[in-house]
């Protein structure tokens, strides 16, 4: 219950996040000064934040999408298993979420 | 008895008169999405670093420029069909329903248009 009505809230959290995607397109677009601002915002904590958000929305989108795709399939679709899965979706979106910011962070070093 | 004919209830294109081609194409462009957005989150770890000079070399690869145009496509044709379910489900009344339906697939277009425009300015540039 609680995990479907999520994937809805994440899906329109990643339809604003995309503005960002597309901010960042278009700074490059833009040029070397403008893109340098746009980076700057990002790694700003807010922007930190935001990103932070975006990804754990995505792994999370991506994770109960595929779950979904399970059931549109007739796959998983009884409640022991669904509540299984659903788990699953919850944990893997937090340890990709975290494993993707661990490789950020062993790229850049801050 | 109904008067339609086994055809037409055949069909069954429904309320919209679109039959399962929303819901299809929203799984379709599911599927594509998911491998999309694991290489863009590879590829952001492997820019994580990068300068302007290092992430307009990146784009200007024919490989990543194609990728990142299929990303842009499939995402905001996506995002327009996830948007569309949520604004019929939530906001009441045809009028509100339609305007906010109208204006939402405009911006998500302009956005989307845009995303292409930079990506192609930037891999031809």
């Amino acid at each position: 219950m609680l995990l479907s009505i999520t994937h809805r809230i994440t899906g329109v959290g990643l339809a604003v996040g995309g503005v960002l995607i597309v901010w960042w397109l278009m700074a490059l677009a833009v040029g070397p000064a403008y893109f340098a601002v746009v980076q700057k915002l990002l790694a700003h904590w807010v922007g930190r934040l935001l990103l932070l958000g975006w990804t754990w929305s995505m792994f999370y989108h991506l994770l109960n999408g595929i779950r979904h795709l399970c059931w549109d399939a007739g796959w998983g679709f009884d409640i022991p298993t669904a509540r299984n899965s659903g788990l699953l979706v919850l944990v893997g979106s937090i340890v990709l979420t975290v494993g993707f910011w661990m490789a950020i962070y062993a790229v850049r070093g801050v | 008895m109904s008067l339609r004919s086994p055809l037409a209830r055949a069909r069954g294109l429904g309320a919209a008169h679109n039959g399962t081609h929303h819901w299809w194409v929203q799984r379709l462009t599911s599927i594509a999405l998911a491998p999309l957005m694991l290489w863009l989150a590879y590829s952001f770890v492997s820019l994580a670093t990068a300068d302007y000079a290092t992430v307009s070399a990146w784009l200007h690869s024919p490989i990543n420029a194609t990728l990142m145009l299929a990303l842009i496509v499939t995402m905001f044709h996506h995002m327009q069909l996830g948007l569309q379910v949520v604004i019929e489900d939530y906001i009441h009344g045809a009028a509100r329903k339609f305007v906010t339906l109208i204006a939402m697939k405009f911006v998500v277009a302009l956005l989307g248009i845009g995303a292409a425009f930079s990506v192609l300015k930037v891999a031809f540039g």
